[in-house]
């Protein structure tokens, strides 16, 4: 069987766009709140990245370190965010879903037990900021061996030599980042020179789906629809604050939120 | 899990940047892993390469002091009544701690690499005050950064940095201290790797950043073996050597030229804060077990919860106060030579307190912490023994708190 990851792919090609992606932290603000998140915007992104909330993240900015921080202070825990994407699976069964977070806690749960839980509550993908390739090499195999995709991040830092080897080893879909930043940053680049990049990478194998992510917010995802996929993230995790502080509900403004997105792809 | 004989510690790593096999590594973001490697190739020619030694040396010497004292406390000695009493004082460096070595390396370093500006974390402020002094003697940019409730409670220093030109850059999240002020300072760094050096503080961080600073510190253990030979005539045949362990840059630095002696000769004893005796919660995760886990970017024994968060601290001493501890440390526990132990916050103060009545020395609250266990040892072993305490911090950055706890004439009559 197809990964569902790929399928999401096919379907957006097929709708001559990229593949949107978004971004939210499981557990923000709330266990339940965060399921409901993921259910409103179902409708409209292509597959869901949840964040796994690590306490000392070394790659994120500030609007998914405040979100990451709510979801901590309630108390969210792995085997809380396993029952979310599996209460998702029940609502969606199709849609794809990515855990995105750093290796210790995966490390403390043991790669195996993690996989199982993974593969047992519905996660096709997994990005581990902080487990690079070569050092991803064994975990990526143990993930290949569980039909779940194992996603290589690609950095403007990374050298053409390095990027040959990480994409003849990886599996069918890559990360691009789009610019030197944390999450979140202002796009410092301009969206041409970021394609340039990209299709210096896509070059190396056209089969390989590459998305763009970092600092993508609605006034640029536009200009970026040559890709094949897109990634909203600390935008998301910036509505639901500002929807908390205004004491509006996150679910529906970030459901609409998620429209717009998917408008300016079409 | 295996020490190996006359190779140096920092290069006993393996090709992935592990000692005995798992602690340390590069845990890093992929945009990290190129700078990080350029790092690593400038750094393995350096320090081969004689004119870069000899630069290090001349600044050292001239512009550190080289060498700082190591001096007998016989007051002590007499008042203890069992080994012989001594002191490194490392704190006599330009700056008042050890922290000036590895911030002057990471200088001459990013200097060859042609980078601008320069940015660290720092505790008690030592690592930031040293690299400010570094980046203004070498004409570089520098970014500090700190959390904030260290940044209330290690007041001079912050004066200090600022004083040298340096943007000294609060860090809200987490618990507000040292973990937290890593974390930034590596977010920072992986948004402007293009233009900025980083030093990371201590013999923490990506493996290269541990090899650095393990290198630069290794200055205190040279001094000293040279200072014993003239002392004694030999390196004593029962040698002790105390130091409080934090991230532990003082202590591997202190230890690490006697690396291959045996340990029955020469034995290392590194003290971790222990934190308010009231307290769970402390910076003692050799002492009190703590589980492998990885914490920017290198494994390690680290503070954690089942779920792998990383656990808040607690100690008086900002320096100590972290929740992880230096691969080479976790190696050299692991592999038996090095004996780790821990003092709480009020056993640290009463060692201040005993220092400061008997000598004209004064230990910061860091050093507080190896003083005390040194002078409880002390008392049981024989007059042969040669203790020897790295006093790496001047107590004047902790003027507040030592009034605070101590009394306003206790600091006052120092």
């Amino acid at each position: 069987m197809l990964n569902p990851i790929s399928v999401a792919f096919k379907k957006a090609k097929a709708e001559k766009r990229p593949a949107l992606l978004t971004y939210t932290v499981a557990g923000d603000s709330s266990k339940k709140q965060s399921l409901d998140i993921l259910k409103s915007i179902s409708k409209n992104a292509d597959i869901l990245e949840v964040g796994v909330p690590h306490n000392t993240p070394v790659a994120d900015g500030s609007q998914i370190q405040t979100s990451a921080y709510r979801a901590i202070k309630k108390g969210i825990k792995l085997k809380n965010i396993f029952k979310i994407v599996s209460d998702f699976k029940k609502f969606d069964k199709s849609k794809p879903i990515i855990l995105m977070g750093y290796y210790n806690m995966i490390f403390q749960y043991g790669d195996n037990n993690f996989l199982n839980k993974c593969k047992t509550s519905g996660v096709n993908g997994l990005i581990v900021v902080d487990l690079p390739w070569p050092e991803n090499k064994n975990f990526a195999k143990k993930c290949k061996k569980k039909s779940i995709y194992f996603i290589q991040l690609l950095s403007p830092t990374t050298t053409s030599k390095r990027l040959k080897k990480i994409i003849q080893n990886s599996h069918p879909m890559n990360y691009f980042i789009s610019m030197l930043s944390t999450t979140g940053g202002k796009l410092k680049v301009s969206p041409r020179e970021i394609l340039k990049n990209y299709n210096r990478i896509k070059k190396i194998n056209p089969k390989k789906e590459i998305v763009i992510g970092f600092g993508i917010t609605d006034k640029t995802i536009g200009k970026l629809k040559s890709a094949d996929g897109l990634v909203v993230g600390s935008a998301i995790c910036k509505e639901i604050t500002r929807s908390l502080n205004s004491r509006q509900n996150p679910v529906t403004n970030v459901g609409k939120l998620v429209r717009k997105l998917k408008n300016k792809i079409k | 899990m295996k020490l190996k004989k006359r190779v140096p510690v920092i290069d006993q790593g393996n090709s992935l940047g592990f000692w005995g096999g798992k602690f340390g590594g590069n845990f890093v973001p992929e945009t990290l892993k190129k700078p990080i490697e350029d790092l690593e190739v400038l750094f393995n020619k350096l320090k081969k390469d004689k004119k870069f030694i000899n630069e290090r040396d001349k600044y050292f010497k001239n512009w550190v002091g080289s060498p700082t004292r190591f001096i007998k406390l016989e007051n002590l000695t007499n008042h203890i009544g069992g080994a012989q009493i001594w002191s490194k004082v490392v704190s006599d460096a330009n700056g008042g701690a050890h922290k000036i070595y590895n911030a002057t390396v990471h200088c001459l370093l990013a200097k060859r690499s042609g980078k601008k500006i320069i940015c660290g974390d720092t505790g008690a402020g030592y690592a930031g005050k040293m690299l400010s002094m570094a980046a203004k003697k070498f004409g570089l940019k520098c970014k500090i950064f700190m959390g904030a409730k260290d940044i209330a409670r290690q007041k001079p220093n912050v004066k200090a940095m600022k004083k040298n030109g340096a943007e000294v850059i609060p860090v809200y999240s987490g618990s507000q201290t040292l973990v937290d002020a890593v974390s930034e300072c590596m977010r920072f760094w992986v948004a402007n790797c293009d233009t900025t050096a980083m030093c990371v503080g201590s013999t923490v961080g990506p493996a290269v950043f541990v090899r650095i600073c393990g290198w630069s510190t290794s200055q205190i253990s040279r001094e000293l073996k040279v200072q014993l030979i003239d002392e004694f005539g030999a390196i004593p045949k029962k040698l002790k050597l105390y130091n409080c362990v934090g991230g532990g840059s003082s202590s591997f630095g202190f230890w690490n030229e006697f690396m291959d002696y045996d340990k029955r000769q020469v034995e290392f004893i590194g003290v971790e804060a222990g934190g308010p005796k009231k307290s769970k919660k402390h910076a003692a995760p050799l002492t009190y077990g703590s589980k492998i886990g990885i914490l920017h970017g290198a494994a390690q024994y680290v503070n954690q919860n089942s779920d792998g968060q990383i656990e808040e601290t607690e100690s008086i001493s900002a320096g100590l106060d972290y929740p992880g501890i230096s691969p080479l440390h976790c190696f050299l526990k692991d592999t038996k030579r090095a004996r780790y132990t821990a003092a709480s916050d009020e056993e640290a103060l009463t060692a201040y307190k005993l220092v400061t009545k008997f000598e004209k020395l004064r230990p910061s609250l860091e050093p507080s912490h190896a003083f005390f266990v040194a002078l409880k040892e002390a008392k049981k072993l024989s007059k042969n023994t040669v203790v020897v305490i790295n006093s790496c911090g001047d107590a004047y950055k902790d003027r507040g708190i030592l009034e605070e706890r101590l009394g306003k004439k206790y600091v006052k009559s120092n």
